[in-house]
């Protein structure tokens, strides 16, 4: 048997490899992997923003996040039968170099079942790059307006204290006749937020 | 469409470096502390994104040619080559896989890069392929420099490729580095060493091959790479309608 390779931080230079626009390459933006939406996807019109904060409070200025959901009927684009072919389910973004904020232009996501045939509460996954992360964090976005799905989500429910699960479930809000959902990540201190082990 | 297996052998988190490893300094702060909550991967992890062959073009895995403006860019000019397999050894296609460097004078073109090291014009140092049917990966580009970093007072990255994996599962995804076999910076470098097992380190060697090296042009250098594998489900107790 082998075994896999190590990992590595992605470094303060991420941005290169992994969206060139935003580290000032001339690479085409539209090759850049920002986009979730096509023109026609299904669903409710959704905004994800937050700040991912380090050990001192402060917003970590260089992460690279991506995320991946389903489409809004719980299908993954590509990979499930059926799945909505206006949505790409994948997005790649920057934090911003002078703020820290990130911020997601999607859909909200339908449940998923698990293994066994239970559903999932309506969840898109997050993955965090950036100098000082020595191996990729993982963690799950829901949705504080899926109080009911919530209570019965099986990976929700893996998590022991209640008040962590509250780490994981982004605010909504409305700007502009917009929603927006709010979602900072807390890489330690009192709210830090849950992350997985898959 | 390509489906990833059913469920993955664990992750050897001890392989892995750990989070908060202090001699890199910036993981002290940007490390969680809590346990990582362990879950039975559902579609979410065991999907992932396809990356279409319409997002790559012909050049992409050609560093020495895609930041090309008047001229080819200066250094040693390389073929990085070999495998993407998995845990069993079996090639594992349609991977994505990007890099990034520093370009032979240590310098990366990005704009919070301030080394005094100069930009070289005609290189980017970005590069992107999808693995073929056997798994096999090349790019061209020119060895990277060594460059000094802000860590400890005099602390110097080796030699290093930055690479980014996607393959049919996120449960896969990894982001890692290679280095350069015999590179004497090596012992010296905190992120390396973040690796606690010298084995799990070695890994990340590139090899020189002579056999795949272009005379009177370019060196080769072997890397493959591995990514987690299937755990068999022969007699995994499955509930009724699953």
């Amino acid at each position: 048997m082998l075994r896999e390779i190590p990992s590595q931080t992605a470094g303060p230079y991420v941005h290169i490899g992994l969206l060139p626009s935003a580290a000032g390459i001339p690479f085409e933006p539209e090759r850049d992997w920002g986009a979730m939406l096509g023109p026609g996807a299904r669903g409710e019109r959704i905004r994800i923003e937050g700040i991912v904060y380090d050990g001192t409070g402060s917003p970590v200025k260089d992460a690279v996040l991506e995320l991946w959901q389903p489409d809004a009927a719980g299908r993954f684009p590509g990979r499930d039968p059926g799945a909505d072919p206006a949505f790409k389910g994948f997005a790649r973004v920057a934090s911003d170099f002078a703020t820290g904020l990130f911020a997601f232009e999607t859909i909200k996501p339908g449940r998923v079942p698990t293994a066994d045939g239970r559903l999932q509460a309506p969840h898109g996954t997050l993955l965090i790059f950036a100098r000082g992360i020595n191996i990729h964090l993982h963690t799950r976005i829901y949705f504080d307006d899926e109080a009911a799905a919530n209570a019965e989500d099986p990976v929700l429910a893996l998590v022991e204290q209640e008040s962590r699960r509250r780490t994981l479930l982004a605010r909504r809000g409305l700007r502009d006749g917009a929603v927006v959902y709010r979602f900072d990540v807390y890489l330690q201190g009192p709210n830090e937020t849950v992350f997985f082990d898959a | 469409m390509e489906n990833a297996p059913r469920a993955f052998r664990p992750r050897d988190r001890a392989w892995h470096p750990a989070a908060w490893f202090p001699d890199y300094k910036t993981s002290v702060y940007r490390s969680p502390r809590l346990p990582l909550v362990s879950l039975t991967a559902t579609r979410s992890e065991l999907t992932a994104p396809v990356f279409g062959h319409d997002l790559i073009r012909a050049s992409d895995n050609d560093l020495l040619v895609n930041g090309r403006v008047d001229g080819d860019p200066i250094g040693p000019r390389i073929v990085l080559f070999g495998k993407v397999l998995d845990e069993e050894g079996r090639p594992v296609r349609n991977v994505l896989i990007e890099l990034w460097q520093a370009n032979a004078a240590g310098r990366y073109r990005h704009v919070n890069d301030s080394y005094l090291a100069p930009l070289d014009p005609n290189f980017w140092g970005v590069g992107r392929t999808l693995s073929e049917p056997d798994g096999s990966y090349r790019f061209r580009t020119i060895r990277p420099g060594p460059y000094p970093w802000r860590n400890r007072v005099n602390d110097w990255r080796p030699a290093h490729i930055h690479i980014s994996l996607w393959g049919a599962s996120l449960c896969q995804r990894l982001v890692s580095q290679i280095y350069f076999e015999g590179d004497p910076l090596l012992p010296l470098c905190p992120i390396y060493n973040s690796i606690p097992d010298p084995a799990a380190r070695a890994r990340l060697l590139a090899k020189l091959d002579m056999g795949e090296s272009l005379p009177h042009d370019t060196l080769a250098w072997r890397f493959d790479i591995v990514l987690r594998g299937p755990r068999q489900t022969f007699f995994e107790n499955k509930r009724e309608g699953a």
